[in-house]
């Protein structure tokens, strides 16, 4: 399999390379998210490995190419590695679809499994760091739990039939502070746009079911 | 310069009868004309200086003399000083440093270097300059008035008051019409003196006296920009790691595993296992010194993240978008400090989350209160207060504990 690697550190991009290798992938190694896109378009492979934090900002570059990618190319595998992992981070790679993989960097050392990870997430798997998924599972909450008290109050006028103008009245916010909390509200109980779903229906039942 | 109005002009600004009589224009008098008495004095001292000066410039000795001209402003200045409260009760402090080292010399480089030196210089021949004013006006005052005071005396006396050629007053109606004239000069003149005194008081008071609010706002922001270095060296101290040992401990870590596969053995097994707990210990740290997660993201997301590692359940309420760095970093281990006391030590089953714009962070959880501020929350406020803000925590026994922090800020 064609695997493009990008990795500032010549180190990593190198114990990366070598692992790889080993495993027969055919790697080409770069050095920033723009080289990262250059390669991509240039020859699509089967599966790109990218670093969160790259030049020129050393912040999250890695990431948000990751993200660009998948919006050009929405089939395209891509998995990330990084130093630390951060819940909403995942939730961004997440929204992209299947064929996702998030991970901390010193996986890659327990080879075999990386290896298997890299492969599940090129057929279309989603790998997503133990880490990340403690730290849900640690929270255990229901969906409602996770509303802050004033998407709570927002959900209840929206359960009264208030439109999004009435509420804003009501509570004496500006109607696009409600836009953002009603979208908070979507996201927090895993309400996607789909043709089918009328979400602020689907979000009042959630209310009303009480989970 | 300090904002309330001195009492000399508010005095001024009263009833003129109580005006008047009052105490006033014989001090803003005696201030003013002793001024050119004092500029005299000066100047004398001014031109033995000079004199000698030049005398001795042959001799280098004459050029140390000529420049140390300036520091003849100095006892002209203190003397300036003590004039001043004649009319000014504020204090008039002086804002020469003590040299930093004894010794005449010492003294004579390190007052030549103080800018206040010069501005006490400046000011010398400037009150030099003004000292012309300050004889001019009470002149004309007494002299036009006690004239025409005088004016129906003399023309009782069979004399007569000239006003100028061919403009006499020698009639006794006319003397007691320019004796009431008179009156008015001394009257315009006293309210012109005591004005005059006023605004050689605020020149002496601007260029001669410490100004303590000045140098506050000067401290503030040398504790601000103090402050402001110490988070970007977290930053960089954040960045050294992850470029360096933390990539290094990385590598190592690959490395290991490509041996495990040629070379299975249980100490490199170990030798591993090691590796991996040193990087999540290295993480750790690094996340204690500068989460890249703000950097990254924002409070917003940070403080999400702190709330989802706590052991206890937290509500995050947050409605704050980007805000200067320092300011989040600030607020970020606010919530940090506040998350890990409430896990420590409150025994409470939840915690409660909220930023507020303008910025206001509160840390609250339903404990069992009587949480004392322990060396963290008073960290917290050196922190916070270097921004201006200030920390406040409220446990009554039986709780809530609230730890408030306000920090101003736009946002």
């Amino acid at each position: 399999m064609r695997v493009v690697i990008a990795e500032d550190s010549v180190l990593l991009r190198e114990g990366l390379t070598q692992i790889l290798t080993r495993f027969g992938h055919d790697v080409t190694a770069v050095g920033d998210a723009d080289a990262l896109h250059d390669a991509v378009r240039a020859d699509p492979p089967g599966i790109v490995v990218t670093d969160v934090r790259m030049p020129p900002g050393f912040r999250d570059e890695g990431l948000r190419a990751a993200l660009s990618l998948r919006a050009e190319h929405p089939s395209l595998p891509v998995l990330v590695l990084s130093q630390y992992v951060e819940q909403s981070y995942a939730a961004d790679l997440l929204e992209t679809g299947g064929g996702i993989g998030y991970l901390l960097k010193d996986r890659v050392g327990d080879v075999t499994d990386f290896v298997t990870a890299l492969h599940d997430v090129a057929t279309g798997g989603t790998v997503i760091d133990p880490q990340v998924v403690r730290s849900l599972l640690a929270r255990r909450r229901t969906p409602l739990e996770r509303l802050t008290p004033r998407e709570r109050e927002v959900l209840t006028l929206m359960a009264e039939g208030r439109s999004n103008g009435a509420i804003a009245r009501d509570l004496v916010v500006s109607e696009a502070a409600v836009i953002k909390h009603v979208g908070s509200i979507f996201t927090k109980l895993d309400l996607h746009v789909t043709p089918d779903d009328h979400r602020r229906v689907l979000a009042v039942l959630t209310l009303l079911r009480g989970t | 310069m300090s904002t309330d109005t001195p009492t000399l002009w508010r005095a001024m600004g009263r009833n003129p009868v109580r005006f008047v009589f009052s105490s006033w224009p014989w001090r803003a008098f005696a201030y003013v004309v002793t001024g050119p008495v004092v500029a005299l004095a000066w100047l004398a001292a001014v031109s033995v200086v000079l004199v000698v000066g030049l005398a001795l410039t042959p001799v280098v000795v004459g050029l140390v003399v000529l420049a140390c001209l300036p520091l003849t402003a100095l006892p002209l200045a203190a003397v300036e000083r003590n004039r001043l409260r004649w009319i000014d009760p504020r204090p008039a402090p002086s804002s020469h440093s003590a040299p930093e080292r004894p010794g005449l010399q010492a003294w004579m480089r390190f007052r030549l270097r103080e800018p206040m030196t010069w501005r006490e210089f400046g000011y010398a021949l400037l009150t030099a300059v003004l000292g012309v004013v300050d004889v001019v006006v009470p002149f004309t005052v007494i002299v036009g008035s006690t004239l025409q005071l005088a004016a129906p005396d003399l023309v009782r006396r069979g004399d007569q008051l000239a006003y100028g050629p061919g403009r006499t007053v020698d009639e006794p109606a006319e003397a007691w019409l320019a004796a009431g004239a008179g009156l008015l000069v001394l009257l315009a003149g006293l309210y012109l003196i005591t004005a005059l005194a006023g605004a050689r008081a605020a020149l002496a008071r601007a260029l001669l006296v410490r100004d303590a609010e000045r140098e506050l706002i000067e401290v503030r922001a040398a504790r601000v920009r103090l402050a402001d270095a110490f988070e970007a060296e977290r930053r960089r101290i954040e960045r050294d790691l992850h470029d360096g040992a933390q990539q290094r401990l990385t590598a190592l870590i690959m490395t290991l595993g490509l041996a495990r596969l040629d070379h299975p053995s249980p100490l490199l097994d170990r030798a591993h296992t090691e590796a991996k707990e040193a990087l999540e210990e290295l993480r750790d740290l690094v996340h204690g010194i500068h989460p890249p997660v703000l950097t990254d993201r924002g409070l917003g997301v940070a403080v999400e993240a702190l709330a989802e590692r706590s052991v206890i359940p937290v509500d995050v309420d947050i409605e704050v978008g980007r805000l200067p760095e320092a300011i989040e970093s600030a607020a970020y281990f606010v919530v940090a400090e506040g998350l890990a006391n409430v896990a420590k030590h409150s025994g409470a089953s939840r915690a409660r989350v909220t930023v507020r714009p303008g910025l206001v962070v509160e840390v609250q959880d339903d404990g069992s209160g009587g949480a004392e501020p322990g060396t963290g929350v008073r960290g917290l406020a050196d922190r916070v207060a270097v921004h201006d803000g200030t920390v406040r925590l409220s446990s009554p026994a039986g709780g809530p504990t609230v730890l408030r922090v306000e920090i101003p800020c736009a946002s």
